[in-house]
Parts: structure tokens; sequence; C-alpha cells
């Protein structure tokens, strides 16, 4: 076995043991290539070095947390994934007098703040509630905050035409030097919360749960167990938006829920059969 | 029993016309498989697999997340996503910040396959007017592997090929209309 493979695996233990953080039922292949990165942000020699550190300086852990979780995303990424909730997803869930919606990994929220757009102007964000979760504390903070870098404020304003957004992305944030700060009436219905998918049980009812590009991440069984946790959260045909390249195939919980869209990757709960 | 594991191909300005070039020349024989990383800045590799698949004999496909690494099949990253090997020898994508400016990143993929494969793999850096591939293409020579080079000088842009040569060096430096040939007499059992 080679000789990183197995300070990877120590790390896995360290983390488990001394902070109570199980990343055994991580994909291995990007698994290393994090921990590979905390060595070189660390400016250090190799993971063992990294390891004394995860073993003996208590402060340490959140910055190997930040370098572990969901990375960041983007305001409407994949603009057509936004325009089917709308145009799809959305009209369904009007039927409801109270929507609760899950987003999953909400990283530093610029998903959280594109679904929130969408509800205004659909007329539906009265009646939700949305919980934002991540496992990393410091992202959440940043999501609370709502902050970005002006130079991605292009990229998104034509995200959210494309993905059809009724007035201009401009009018929901202010604009000051670099950063843009978005409206925080968007979160006036949004809970930030610390949940982590791998340890953590049924965050709340749900009638849709989003979660991009966040699975990826994990190998078949944890993929698999998060999924059955998605179903036993969702209300009856409750909505779960995965990640356009997310492949849910070889996972028996996939039985349980059926196509909308399956290109986008948008499901509802319900078996083939039911449909 | 082959020497090699896999075939890599890395590209990115020019890269359509030179992976049309290579996989119209590849035998329909080679056993292992293929795992092309080509910049494009499209959403979308559909069309390029599509463009590719016209002059391949070669099936073409978008890799897919936990699908296997298939022999004799030309797997193609998708855009947006770093596309990874499992040791099961199964894809995996990560959206991980860019490396070399780029995702998908050629470096990501040659070091990844070469964990997976445990090394012994032949790397293909061909013209793009970026370094990405360089460092990966490094980290296949240290893992037993072949490196193909295109000569630079019969590259549409040059960079990605010379930084391959400054920073791997190569086992094979040759023109495009080479690297088929070259691929043919390494990997044909």
């Amino acid at each position: 076995m080679d000789i990183e493979d197995i300070e990877i695996e120590l790390f896995v233990r360290a983390m488990q043991l001394r902070h109570g953080y199980d990343f055994s039922g991580y994909a291995p292949a990007s698994l290393k290539r994090r921990v590979q990165q905390l060595v070189r942000t660390h400016d250090m020699k190799d993971i063992s070095e990294l390891n004394r550190h995860v073993l003996h300086e208590d402060g340490f852990l959140a910055r190997v947390i930040e370098g572990l979780s969901v990375p960041v995303s983007e305001m409407f990424r994949d603009p057509k994934v936004f325009r089917a909730l709308r145009d799809t997803v959305f009209p369904v869930l009007a039927s409801y007098p109270q929507i609760n919606i899950w987003q999953a990994g909400c990283a530093h929220g610029q998903e959280i703040y594109s679904l929130a757009i969408l509800l205004e102007e659909a007329g539906l964000y009265e009646r939700s509630q949305i919980y934002a979760t991540d496992f990393n504390d410091a992202a959440l903070a940043l999501a609370q905050e709502g902050i970005y870098a002006t130079r991605d404020a292009r990229d998104w304003s034509r995200n959210y035409q494309e993905a059809g957004g009724a007035r201009s992305l401009s009018d929901y944030y202010s604009a000051r030097y670099d950063f843009i700060k978005l409206d925080h009436r968007l979160r006036r219905n949004v809970t930030f919360a610390n949940h982590n998918l791998v340890t953590d049980d049924v965050f709340c009812e749900a009638h849709l749960i989003l979660c991009r590009n966040v699975l990826i991440y994990f190998s078949n069984p944890l993929q698999d167990r998060t999924l059955g946790l998605f179903r036993d959260s969702l209300v009856r045909d409750g909505f779960l938006c995965l990640g356009t390249r997310e492949n849910i195939d070889f996972a028996p919980s996939a039985i349980d829920f059926s196509a909308v869209d399956s290109s986008l990757r948008i499901y509802r709960l319900g078996g083939r059969l039911a449909k | 029993m082959n020497a090699w594991n896999a075939i890599l191909m890395g590209c990115s300005a020019g890269g359509l016309t030179a992976l049309q070039h290579v996989l119209a020349e590849l035998d329909p024989d080679i056993p292992q498989p293929i795992l092309v990383c080509c910049h494009t800045g499209s959403a979308d590799v559909a069309l390029l697999c599509e463009l590719l698949a016209r002059h391949s004999r070669l099936p073409v496909e978008e890799a897919r997340e936990r699908a296997p690494v298939r022999g004799g099949v030309v797997h193609v990253a998708p855009s947006g996503y770093h596309l990874l090997v499992e040791p099961t020898l199964r894809f995996a994508l990560s959206v991980d910040d860019k490396v070399a400016y780029s995702r998908p990143s050629i470096d990501v993929m040659f070091e990844s396959a070469t964990d997976a494969f445990q090394g012994h793999l032949v790397a293909v850096l061909m013209t793009g007017a970026n370094a990405d591939g360089a460092e990966g293409l490094a980290y296949v020579r240290r893992h037993h592997g072949y490196a193909v080079v295109q000569d630079p000088a019969s590259a549409e842009a040059s960079a990605m090929p010379q930084a391959g040569l400054d920073i791997a060096g190569a086992d094979a430096c040759v023109p495009l209309n080479a690297i088929a040939g070259t691929l043919n007499r390494l990997c044909l059992p």
C-alpha cells in the first residue's frame, strides 16, 4: 500500500476518534486531493504533519472542516434546473398552504438566494420556510451574510436571465466596490443550521430538497444512506433535486424516487410503480 | 498481458481537431480505456462527443459518475467537473476549485487515473494555450508511465505541449499525424 494512502487512512481515523467527524464514507479520489490541498494550504511537509495538527491543535479543526466541505457554488448554476423548478415544481408546491424547502449542503449560500428570488417572483415566498444546512459553520456564517465578489455577479446575471428571472438580478443586491450584498429580506424565511449528512438524522419534513453536487463526494453506500435520509424527510410526492451529472442508478434507495426530469436530475418521491 | 493500463489524452485550444485526427487513426482493437480531457468552455460536452464519434472507430461517451471505466471506449470528461477515477476503477466527479485555471483539469485526471490504475499509463498531451497537464504528465512518468507530447511546432497552440516538455519531458515527442501510430504501436496486443 502506498504510504500516502496509509497517511490518509490515519487522517480519517484521527478525525473520527479525536473530533467525531466521519469521513470514511467519502469517495477516496477526491478526498485524497482535498487532504493534499490542506497540506499545501498550510505549508506542511506531508499528511503525517497534518495529522499531528489534527490530533494536538484544537483550533485547527475548523480549518480542516473548511477544506473538506462542499465547495463554493454560483447563483443559478445550471439555469435550466432553476427554470424547471420554477415551471414544473413550483406549481405543485403552490398547492400546499405551507412550503418547506431544505437545501442540504448550502456552502456559501448562492443557491439559497437563487431559490429565494424565484420563490419571491412566483409569489410563494411568504408561505415558504427554507432550511439551509451545512456541516461547516464558517460556510454557514458566510451564507448568512450573503456577500459575494462583484466579478461573479455578471455571470450570475446571465444565469438568472436564462433561468427565467422576471427582473434584473441587480434589483436584489446592493453593490459596493468589489462586493455585492444580497438583499437581507431574501433570508427572512431562511433558517441556517448545522447539519451533517454523514452522521445526523432527518432534519425536517420537506416538500422540496435541493442537494446538488454534494453526493458526488460520497461513496456508494453513503450516497444510498443519504438518499434514504431524503426519502424519510420528504412528504409524499415531495421533490428531490440533485446535480445534473449525478448518478443514482447504483443506489438501492433510488427505487423510491421517480424522475420528473431525468436529464436535470429532478425526482419525486414515489416508487416507479406509483407513477 | 499488455504493459499499459489506460490511455489518457489532454488538450485545450485546437483540441477538437487534434482529437478528431488521432481518434480517426486509432486502431479499433485497442483494448485499453481512453480518457479524454479537453477544455471546451461550453456547458455541455454532448456536442464534442458527437463530433468526435463521427471520426472515431472506437465508441465515444461522456464519462458518467460511478460508472465503470471500460476498455476500448473513449470516455470524455464532462464540462464544469473534474474527472477522477476511484480505486474501484469507476468514475467520480468533483466541483472543487479549478486546477491550473481549469475544470475539468488535465492534471487532476492524469494524477487520479495514475493512482487508480497504480501507474503504467500512456498519457498524451496535445495542443493548448495553457499549462494544464504538465504536472499531471510528470506524475504519470514518475509512476512507470509513457508520455507522448505533440511536437509544439505542429500544434495549433504550442503552450501546453511546450509546458509538458519543460516540466515533465517526454518519451515521445511527435507531430500530430504520428500520435495515433505511436499509440497503436504501444497499445495493440
